[in-house]
């Protein structure tokens, strides 16, 4: 009888633990093909006014932030991001921000309320496409070279921008995404 | 004020619910008979609290009161009456409210019905159903509220999705819980019989009905979600192998082996082992078809809400398995076979692969569903899997399953003599061949579709064979008329026959599945003013193109005529409808549908209506119309093997059974 028990959880266990499994998880989600890869170039029109290509920033190993004024994970991590650029902003690094989906003012008021100082001008529609964002905060890290080494989906903790930047400058490229709270785009 | 009536009936009957699991437990330990009347009793208030609850929600539902989130998700003050009253199944924690209304009327029956009777098995029986009428009330109390209220009520509610006002909705979700709710009574019976240790016969004679009962409103739901897909959602398809689907028609595949298996047992007192693992297997997909449905582990193109009802489904799904499958390990003793098979060719061989496919179907429609999960667990990558993995595995499966149709039913019990063969056989077998050969020589020439279509065949003459000799052999021997004759042997015989009709519903439906898989046609085509498409026999000529403002949207709609040989058709207006809300235009496709084929005709496109340009795709779907007159035809079977033609002889085998 505890031979047929034990075949009987034998079976049934995995099952259940392979449904369970499936929480963890969120089954729309893709991971990108762009790790590894060149970054797709842009003009990205800032709120200053000024015009800013990918191109021009090539050489330095760059932070690329896909945001929004009406998600809630952005406004978490607005802060920690505008300090991590105030303390690198002397080395090799560049920020960029690129507000997808949302209303000229209520972006404005958003940049201001964090104080945020590196570059940030609004998606003309194409370049969220091209990197396949499909919510926002995402963020891709992209090396001297101009591979994206690195994509965090949702909101990205200092230690992880810092290690992953480091990473980008060796030219390191990551084997998977990272995760954070994330908010799908309408 | 109706919100908190609705939530303390739940509340109540949860804890009527644990009673109802207590009392049996007392009731063997002590053998005093106030335990087991006080279960009933329990089943019984269980049963008035949980209609007054729903009763609660519906009334809230058709008098819109929007403090209650579920109403204002669900409704609006534009909605008409009856979609107010199906809003009751519109969403998740409405659905489970209905599911545990059927569960405690199925309960409530069968606590009634046998209150006579089966003295040693009822308090398990009940004890099982209070199991899961337990868990469900839990659900509804403290995971998914239907009563949830919402403050400030808004002024007006959201509604229900577009493309659930839609006739079929009124009958798709219940006929489908139905049959889900229904397998808890085999289910149920099972368990007892193993709790108690007296596995013979008798649990299975007793749920047969239940089980036939249970298994038609399974067959119905899901031919009828096959129909709204059809002729709703306009992509020109009933079926798409989706996760959600998939879940629905699982457990169909155990349940019907189910029914036939236990004959088996019934017959030669075998397979003990094997019925009641089918019956678990079917009452735990129905479980788990809820769980895939609303936990959000798999992405499926049906959206339903899901929320913390997953990891619920999930531990209780956990626990019937468990539960079950540990209980018959233990008991795995008693349930050795008294007989052994006698011979390769006997019916108990026919039913046993009829078993052997259905199961293996039910483990490739598994697989494939779960494989995106069980890929990614394994090798951290996803791969999904379509519907060209479960048509070429499990076509040939169900190709089997039709041939034996033919066989299982007039092939010899313990061992087929040559007699026998030939005598059944030999002129259903030729009359197929020439079927096949003329379809061959027609026009049909693909392998797959041409077995079917023999195979059907080859099952429509073995029946009409049979038959015809019954009938003569009675018409000899009673001198009846003929109509005389078949009437008293179908009532005389009446699972037999109802069987066979049900059957021969099953090879229309078939036959419907085999000639629009195999020889549908589709073409798409920019049409201006007096064009046409020419597709299969038809053309269809572009008549002109209207927009129209309507209450809730804007509709475009353009009109084509049907051209077959010299005759014009009435004018067919495919729409697409522009909702304010929504990005994107919802279709309205429509078709004509004859014995021979269906004309789909969807609207993919215009220029401005100025320039009167349409976009038309066009398919033809042959023999699709016999799926639901197949459908029309197993209604008549189920109803041929049920209806209560001779009460005394339905009684006496009751009594057999006590």
């Amino acid at each position: 009888m505890w031979r047929r028990l034990l075949i009987t959880l034998g079976v049934i266990a995995p099952l259940l633990w392979l449904l369970a499994f499936g929480f963890t998880r969120d089954p729309r989600y893709i991971s990108s093909p762009l790790i590894g890869r060149q970054a797709p170039n842009f003009t990205l029109k800032l709120f200053n006014g000024e015009e800013l290509t990918l191109d021009q920033v090539r050489g330095k190993v760059i932070f690329l932030n896909f945001w929004a004024s009406w998600c809630i994970p952005c406004r978490e991590e607005a802060r920690d991001l505008e300090a991590a650029w105030r303390r690198l902003k002397d080395a090799d690094v560049a920020f960029i921000g690129i507000d997808i989906q949302d209303k000229e003012d209520d972006a404005k008021a958003f940049l201001k309320e964090f104080n945020v100082s590196y570059p940030n001008g609004r998606d003309p529609g194409k370049i969220a496409i091209d990197y396949g964002v499909w919510g926002v905060p995402e963020t891709f890290f992209i090396d001297a070279r101009g591979r994206i080494t690195y994509k965090h989906v949702g909101t990205p903790d200092t230690a992880t921008v810092m290690a992953k930047l480091q990473e980008a400058r060796r030219g390191l490229v990551s084997a998977a995404e990272g995760k954070g709270s994330y908010q799908p785009i309408k | 004020m109706t919100a908190t009536i609705g939530h303390y009936c739940i509340v109540i009957a949860f804890f009527l619910a644990l009673w109802g699991i207590i009392a049996p437990l007392l009731t063997y330990r002590t053998g005093r008979e106030v335990f087991f009347s006080s279960t009933r009793a329990g089943i019984l208030g269980q049963f008035i609290l949980v209609t007054a609850a729903s009763s609660s929600l519906i009334y809230a539902l058709v008098t819109t009161d929007f403090s209650i989130k579920y109403v204002a998700f669900n409704t609006t003050r534009a909605t008409p009456i009856y979609y107010r009253v199906t809003g009751l199944w519109g969403a998740l924690e409405g659905s489970l409210l209905l599911w545990e209304w059927l569960l405690v009327i199925f309960s409530g029956l069968v606590s009634w019905v046998y209150r006579d009777r089966h003295r040693e098995l009822m308090p398990w029986v009940l004890l099982i159903f209070s199991t899961v009428s337990a868990f469900f009330l839990a659900v509804l109390a403290f995971a998914s509220n239907p009563f949830e209220i919402l403050s400030p009520p808004p002024l007006d509610g959201r509604g229900l999705n577009p493309l659930l006002e839609d006739s079929n909705m009124i009958t798709h979700p219940p006929l489908l819980y139905t049959g889900f709710v229904g397998l808890t009574v085999p289910y149920a019976f099972a368990m007892a019989a193993l709790i108690i240790g007296r596995v013979d016969e008798a649990w299975i004679k007793t749920t047969r009905r239940w089980t036939i009962v249970a298994w038609f409103f399974l067959t119905m739901g899901n031919l009828v979600g096959a129909w709204w897909s059809y002729h709703v959602l306009g992509w020109g398809g009933y079926w798409a192998w989706d996760p959600v689907e998939n879940a629905a028609f699982m457990p169909w595949l155990p349940a019907t082996a189910f029914l036939h298996s236990i004959q088996v047992q019934e017959r030669r007192r075998m397979l003990k082992i094997w019925n009641l693992s089918l019956i678990i297997i079917a009452f735990s997909l129905t479980l788990f078809g809820t769980f895939l449905t609303r936990s959000g582990i798999l992405s499926s193109v049906h959206a339903f809400s899901s929320g913390p009802v997953g990891a619920f489904f999930l531990s209780f799904l956990a626990v019937v398995l468990l539960g079950s499958f540990g209980l018959l390990a233990y008991r795995a003793e008693h349930l050795r076979g008294q007989a052994e098979f006698d011979s390769m060719l006997s019916r108990e061989s026919a039913f046993l692969l009829n078993n052997v496919a259905l199961v293996s179907a039910l483990f490739t429609i598994f697989l494939g569903t779960i494989f995106p999960l069980l890929s990614e667990a394994v090798t951290g990558v996803q791969v999904s899997v379509g519907a060209p993995y479960f048509n070429s595995v499990t076509v040939p499966l169900f190709l089997l399953l039709v041939f034996l149709m033919g066989v299982g039913p007039m092939i010899a019990w313990r061992r087929a003599s040559w007699n026998n063969l030939k005598r059944n056989f030999l002129w259903p077998a030729a009359a197929s061949m020439a079927v096949a050969l003329s379809l061959f020589a027609w026009r049909i020439r693909d392998f797959l579709p041409l077995l079917g279509f023999m195979l059907s065949a080859f099952v429509v003459f073995t029946i009409f064979l049979d038959t015809v000799r019954a009938v003569r052999a009675r018409r000899r021997l009673a001198g009846e008329g003929t109509a005389a004759a078949l009437a008293t042997l179908v009532r005389h015989n009446q699972r037999r026959y109802g069987g066979l009709v049900v059957h021969l519903g099953i090879v229309l439906i078939a036959l419907g599945i085999a000639g629009s898989m195999s020889y549908s046609v589709e073409r798409q085509a920019t049409l201006g003013i007096g064009q046409s498409l020419a597709i299969g026999p038809y053309k269809i000529r572009f008549e002109g193109m209207r927009g129209l403002q309507q209450p809730t949207h804007f509709r475009v709609e353009a009109a084509f005529r049907i051209l077959n040989g010299g005759s014009e058709s009435k004018l067919y207006t495919p729409a697409l409808k522009f909702f304010p809300n929504q990005q994107s235009p919802v279709g309205r496709a429509v078709f004509r549908s004859t014995l021979a084929d269906d004309l789909y005709m969807i609207l993919s496109g215009f220029s401005e209506v100025g320039r009167n340009q349409a976009t038309l795709k066009a398919l033809v779907r042959p023999l699709v119309a016999w799926m639901w007159i197949g459908g029309g035809v197993i209604v008549l079977g189920t109803i041929l093997a049920l209806w209560p033609f001779d009460v005394s002889a339905t009684e006496q085998d009751e009594d057999r059974v006590a």
